[in-house]
């Protein structure tokens, strides 16, 4: 039985302070085989592979690799051991060669001075085992990100890799690069490399995966052969779980067009996007990490720059360069970096609460009016906090939250954007920002919600658009929306969505 | 000790060493605590003081501020030149321009404004550290004070002089523009949009940002504000000597600057500063200049206490900032 498999990883549990990522999963993977991990955003899939190259510890499990128990502690541990990850960012060190990259940290020597032609000659025998033309002296910051995958993959064989981990190596790859890429894959399979996959895109999983294991909220759920697997199959065991109560939605007359978006592009991040919003209206936005829903919004925002397409609020077009329009045009956004870029940890909630309506209180600025604004939205969002000097980061997640959402509130806007408004809060917490935003469209206020937990966007959203790489790919009704459409739209080509 | 006692403690720790320090000179030196040297300290301390109120601005956004001392000989040498009798054989500029005092006094302020109004947009737009852009701008000033003239500026007029080294009531003028400064910078900390600004800009410039504030202007204000400061502590200097030396004069002065700024609480990584602090900052380092001076104690040794009294409110402030996290 353990013959058959390289690897073999039963009931590993890792828990987090608070969360139980992995609640007991299992990944059995057969040499020489493309095994490919699908499951939603947060189902366990990075954490389980993190866990087996010693990125992460697991709380408890065993991992058998070539027959042997393992546990690596370290990276270099399970280099080493001949198991390598492809990571999805990249982090080469731009200034130095291909060659300089690929034996970074171990580098052949002669006597005490590196042996640069032997690291020149042994890159361009590793090239041509895998077919690919490129100068090793060429500096890493000059090369496409194609080719500084290629140099990862190029790193990981010169190992002599027995499983590559890649994870979710296509994402910015073009067309060509991705046949190149699979080519390499099928090489590395012919000589017994195992392939650990992790991705989200149906077409290219099923063209490549000889096995595929299934996760949902930190469960194994199947693993099976690629053949027995369609893709619907697959999108409903990944989505398949019971929505809770858990998203109060109030019923509200929804009214005019407050928000009009034509043909927004920025960059290649967001491709010619289009939709309107409605008073009174929750828009939800799904679609996987990375689909460019997080970049319309900055773009709308002002946070982004706009290269293409227009915006239109009540009828009006408006320029928004800077956050600073897009609040003089009532536009408010929580955004979903809380941390990085919502909250001023060394200050207090009550400037914190303040920030962006400091025009509003004259100069000198009126003490007493901030302290009464702070009061009242302390109150009326339930905020917990010792006093309103106290520092915003010694509160809890859930009420940073519901500090920032005071900010916004206290500007007035008339669209409000909430960009993962609920990561990482805890479940009671949760509610009630739901309850808030639901109150917010009840009182006519328009509102944008990106989620990448599908349960939240249907709970509360009337309309849901779908982004798929840089573009929407569908805009549901709430009377027409089940998680596999949802689903189908993120993940699927539009030309495989026209064959189903 | 309860949390509140303990916070009470860490917020007023500089003042009680400010106190332990005045207690310690009034016993080892009879002298000390006379009113005479107190007002000899204080004037002493004034000027950096006054461009510590500048620097702590810079700081307190993640800033520096290392072009006071020139921008405060080239506003000095051209302000006294200004002021210079115009038949004066050793006259700066020739031709005889001369302006009354107070129209030499606000050219400069304004020259100022201009100086600090360029090295803010270029932090601001260009993004390079404040830290090279004002050590450029630095050099740039101090060879522009140079060349604008190479010999001392002297026989300055009396009037020009007045906020240099005149008395109101038997208090130096230059203790009276301190003061008051001093409040209008914790005025403007305390009670303007832009003041709060700086602080959210310091503590998160990102988040700033997205909370509309126009982080380029804000960046550009602060660094006018510097300048100015620069530029009034240079009208002071040379009406205190009677003279300004371009090579000499404010050499160094914004190292105390920063010096007074760090052990009066304003945090380089940015976010946090009082004015109260920065002023118990300015009296600290004057009551260990002029305490030491007067105890006859070497001037080498004098400095090695200062400079270990630098990185150690530095050491104590990073882990007061730690422990918050």
């Amino acid at each position: 039985m353990s013959e058959e498999f390289i690897l073999e990883m039963q009931d590993i549990v890792k828990e987090f302070p608070g969360v139980k990522a992995l609640k007991g999963v299992q990944l059995k993977v057969r040499p020489g085989t493309v095994h490919t991990l699908m499951g939603e955003n947060g189902a366990g899939k990075s954490t389980l592979v993190k866990c087996l190259i010693g990125m992460q510890h697991v709380t408890s499990g065993t991992v058998i690799y070539k027959g042997k128990k393992v546990n690596f502690k370290t990276t270099q541990e399970a280099l080493d051991a001949g198991i390598s990850m492809i990571h999805q960012e990249l982090s080469p060190v731009l200034e130095r060669s291909v060659s300089d990259n690929v034996w970074l940290g171990r580098e052949p020597k002669k006597g005490l001075i590196v042996d640069r032609k032997k690291m020149r000659q042994d890159c361009l025998e590793l090239f041509q085992k895998i077919g690919m033309s490129l100068d090793p002296d060429e500096k890493m910051k000059n090369l496409t990100v194609a080719k500084m995958q290629m140099v990862e993959i190029v790193k990981a064989i010169s190992y002599h890799s027995s499983i590559v981990i890649m994870d979710e190596p296509t994402s910015a790859l073009t067309g060509t690069e991705v046949e190149d890429l699979f080519q390499i894959v099928a090489d590395l399979k012919s000589r017994g490399v195992a392939i650990i996959y992790i991705s989200h895109k149906m077409e290219e999983i099923f063209r490549i995966s000889d096995d595929i294991s299934i996760f949902r909220d930190g469960e194994y759920i199947i693993t099976d052969r690629a053949e027995n697997l369609t893709q619907n199959k697959v999108i409903e065991l990944m989505v398949g779980r019971e929505i809770t109560d858990m998203f109060p939605k109030k019923e509200c007359s929804i009214g005019e067009v407050v928000l009009k978006v034509e043909n927004l592009c920025s960059g290649k991040a967001v491709k010619n996007v289009s939709f309107d919003l409605r008073k009174g209206e929750i828009l939800g936005f799904a679609g996987l990490v990375g689909a460019g829903r997080t970049e319309t919004m900055e773009t709308i925002f002002g946070i982004r720059s706009k290269t293409d397409g227009k915006i239109y609020k009540d009828g009006i077009e408006i320029s928004i360069r800077s956050p600073e329009d897009a609040i003089k045009n009532h536009i408010g956004m929580l955004t979903e970096d809380r941390r990085g870029n919502g909250i001023i940890g060394i200050l207090s909630v009550k400037m914190n609460s303040v920030l962006a309506n400091l025009k509003n209180y004259g100069f000198p600025v009126n003490a007493k009016k901030m302290d009464a604004d702070t009061k009242l939205y302390i109150e009326r969002l339930g905020i917990k906090t010792p006093a309103m000097a106290s520092l915003i980061q010694n509160l809890s997640g859930g009420n940073q939250q519901k500090v920032l959402l005071a900010r916004w509130l206290l500007t007035d806007p008339d669209i409000l954007i909430v960009d993962e408004p609920t990561r990482g809060i805890d479940v009671g917490a949760k509610t009630e920002i739901h309850n808030i935003i639901s109150e917010l469209a009840a009182m006519g206020k328009a509102i944008i919600v990106i989620s990448s937990e599908l349960p939240e966007v249907m709970g509360i959203a009337d309309r849901v658009v779908v982004m798929r790489e840089s573009k929407i790919t569908g805009i549901i009704k709430r009377s027409e929306m089940t998680q596999e459409i949802i689903m189908k739209y993120a993940t699927l080509d539009t030309e495989t969505q026209a064959e189903a | 000790m309860s949390v509140k006692q303990q916070k009470r403690l860490s917020d007023n720790i500089i003042w009680l060493v400010l106190i332990g320090l005045v207690v310690f000179m009034t016993i080892a030196n009879k002298n000390f605590a006379s009113i005479a040297n107190m007002r000899t300290l204080l004037t002493g301390e004034a000027i950096k003081g006054i461009m510590a109120f500048g620097v702590a601005f810079a700081i307190l956004t993640k800033g520096i501020d290392l072009s006071l001392g020139a921008v405060a000989a080239l506003v000095g040498g051209i302000t006294g030149a200004l002021v210079q009798p115009a038949d004066l054989a050793t006259r700066a500029l020739s031709g005889g321009i001369y302006l009354p005092a107070a129209v030499s006094i606000l050219l400069g302020i304004l020259i100022g404004a201009a100086i600090g109004g360029c090295i803010g947009a270029i932090i601001a737009y260009t993004q390079i550290p404040a830290f090279i852009a004002t050590l450029g701008a630095q050099l740039i000033c101090r060879a522009a004070a140079k060349i604008f003239s190479n010999r001392p500026i002297s026989n300055l007029s009396d009037s020009y002089r007045f906020f240099g080294s005149g008395k109101v009531f038997a208090i130096p003028m230059i203790i009276i523009v301190f003061v008051i400064i001093a409040f209008l910078a914790w005025f403007i900390l305390v009670h303007t949009r832009f003041g709060k600004s700086l602080y959210a800009i310091g503590g998160n410039v990102q988040a700033a940002r997205v909370a509309g504030i126009n982080v380029e202007k804000n960046m550009i204000k602060v660094y006018v504000w510097c300048s100015v400061m620069a530029a009034i502590g240079g009208i002071l200097m040379a009406g205190r000597a009677g003279s300004s030396d371009p090579s000499t004069s404010g050499l160094n002065y914004e190292l105390d600057a920063i010096a007074a700024a760090t052990v009066g609480g304003t945090s380089h990584t940015g976010g946090v500063c009082s004015i109260t602090g920065v002023i118990a900052g300015i009296l600290i380092l004057g009551v260990i200049n002029n305490g030491l001076v007067l105890m006859g104690v070497d001037d080498n040794m004098t400095n090695i206490l200062k400079g270990a009294i630098i990185i150690g409110s530095v050491v104590l402030d990073m882990r007061k900032n730690i422990r918050k996290t």
